[in-house]
């Protein structure tokens, strides 16, 4: 399957895949609109001042959320890739708890939201890879 | 014998999913059969909590899709319990009589609430359990907007119960024997920030104190006081559910002993979920961790090794997420070794290192990105003092240096 790679010798540290995650997933309709909002990105860019990198859902092929979800949210599509059902999600934190790489997060209402590939959002293809100012992130099979 | 299925399940919780998964991912033909002591399909356990509050309906609680039995070629057997396993013909016999033969036999029939056998309790007329969606349902029904409710138990048994009730009655007392609440999973200093939110709510928490004697509606405390209530639950605690396997011979403590291959001593027998103890890694002993993500594991390493596959669950840690009223309490691993307390605007995070190591944390309030911190338990990742100190403030994959990194961030994990 096609996945989220991120090439931190690329990455400048901008924080705008964060933007662009947070801005497909809100409904909103202009980006000007997140100004001043609590945004939730499902990508986080993390490191320090020589180096940094983003990350996201890794779509792990064994994915220990889906083990471990107690109210049967967390499933994996038919293309692979991981996803909750909101409806279903208590919000629990139990995906938030045992994900090794710190990738699943909660929006305002405390329900566990994930890097879903924007494959069910308005932008259609991840948001994060698109508007990455230097190719640091692709959305590639590997 | 009645009947024989290649693989017999006895259970038909999260545990038992797991097990079919595990069986599937091998074997996708020979039969299998589900005995349920529950006349559901298999549900969310912790869901029945969300349940009392409006935030879950019954047929959005099932564990997996609707057709999942059918799917799987499972054959269900709803309402039917297990009543003794003979080992040396390879029969289970059933409370109607009936046995089942079997190749394989996975026990994961789970725990029951232990009820301690106070005075006074058949005085009692409405009076419950807290862990089958029936009770749930039973207690729902029992309720008015004007209900006293007493629970006996602070654990996260009683409290969900507690949180599940809240705005539905008219009151909501909670008692438990411990100095604090939730006292299998946080220590004082946690526990005391949890409690307090549960009092800012209105519950009123009677800790270090417990039921004496019954008396109809009223409950006489150990301390001396009497509560008043309407409508009981008790959630003490729960036992696994041994039986079964201790009468056939096979090794048992306070769980049914397995090895990290899921095997109970008893050939062709396996065993998984909340009935089980085994092996927690960060404290180095044996235990009941009876944990849906524990039982989801152990069910699929028992299923895949029933069906000739090689799978071992072997770095099992106890661990609990839950929340009260919008407070998080996170826990994992063993509070052994030395403590480090590490705070910030989002809460508390409590940190146990033994020889270098992270054994185990506890956190209240911030959770983020708490994983990290499973993980570096779970496989006993080895860090260098100043990377654990800059993980505990911050938790992050900046540690883990970039060959780790690269492998993680651009490669298929």
């Amino acid at each position: 399957m096609k996945r989220v790679y991120v090439n931190e010798k690329w990455c400048l540290g901008c924080h705008l895949c964060e933007y662009n995650c947070a801005y497909a997933n809100s409904g909103l309709s202009s980006m000007a609109k997140l100004k001043g909002v609590k945004i939730f990105p499902r990508i986080r860019v993390e490191g320090d001042d020589s180096i940094s990198y983003a990350v996201s859902c890794r779509h792990c092929t064994d994915p220990i959320c889906i083990k471990s979800c107690i109210s049967g949210a967390l499933s994996r599509d038919e293309n692979g890739t991981v996803v909750i059902d909101h409806e279903r999600c208590v919000g629990c934190l139990t995906c938030v708890l045992v994900c090794p790489y710190g990738a699943v997060t909660q929006d305002g209402e405390g329900a566990a939201v994930k890097c879903e590939l924007c494959l069910k959002n308005s932008s259609g293809e991840p948001a994060c890879v698109k508007g990455c100012p230097n190719n640091a992130i692709v959305y590639e099979e590997r | 014998m009645d009947s024989f299925y290649k693989y017999v399940i006895i259970g038909n919780g999260t545990a038992a999913i797991g097990g079919v998964e595990g069986i599937r991912s091998l074997d996708k033909d020979s039969g299998i059969l589900i005995i349920s002591k529950e006349p559901h399909k298999a549900y969310c356990r912790p869901l029945i909590s969300y349940y009392l509050e409006g935030m879950a309906s019954p047929e959005r609680m099932g564990y997996r899709g609707d057709s999942f039995y059918e799917d799987n070629n499972c054959t269900l057997l709803l309402g039917r319990s297990a009543v003794g396993i003979d080992r040396k013909d390879k029969r289970v016999r059933l409370d109607d009589g009936t046995e089942v033969g079997f190749d394989k036999l996975l026990v994961a029939a789970g725990s029951s609430p232990f009820v301690p056998d106070f005075k006074g309790l058949s005085s009692v007329e409405r009076k419950f359990s807290f862990m089958t969606i029936d009770d749930a349902m039973a207690i729902e029904k029992s309720i008015a907007p004007d209900s006293r409710v007493l629970i006996v138990g602070a654990g996260l048994i009683g409290l969900k119960c507690a949180e599940g009730l809240f705005g539905r009655v008219g009151s909501i007392t909670v008692c438990d024997l411990a100095d604090r609440v939730l006292s299998s999973i946080l220590d004082s200093d946690c526990a005391k920030l949890m409690g307090e939110r549960l009092e800012e709510k209105g519950i009123r928490l009677m800790l270090g104190d417990s039921v004496s004697s019954f008396d109809g509606r009223k409950a006489l405390m150990n301390s001396g006081e009497t509560v008043e209530f309407d409508v009981l639950v008790l959630a003490v605690g729960v036992r696994a559910e041994t039986s079964l396997v201790k009468d056939a011979g096979g090794e048992c403590g306070r769980g049914i002993r397995v090895d990290e291959n899921m095997r109970t001593s008893l050939s062709d027998i396996y065993a998984a979920g909340d009935c089980t103890e085994y092996m927690d890694i960060s404290s180095g002993s044996v235990k009941i961790m009876a944990l849906m993500p524990n039982a989801y594991m152990q069910g699929h390493c028992a299923g895949v090794n029933m069906a000739g596959g090689d799978e071992s669950f072997d770095n099992a840690i106890p661990m609990n997420s839950i929340g009260f009223f919008g407070l998080h309490a996170m826990s994992a691993g063993s509070c052994q070794g030395e403590a480090r307390t590490v705070s910030n605007e989002d809460g508390v995070k409590k940190f146990y290192i033994k020889d270098g190591r992270l054994v185990g944390f506890m956190i209240i309030g911030s959770t983020a990105r708490a994983g990290i911190y499973t993980d570096i338990i779970r496989n006993r990742v080895e860090l260098e003092p100043n990377e654990l100190e800059a993980v505990m403030e911050n938790p992050s994959l900046y540690i883990f240096g970039r060959e780790k990194r690269n492998s993680v961030l651009g490669g298929v994990v």
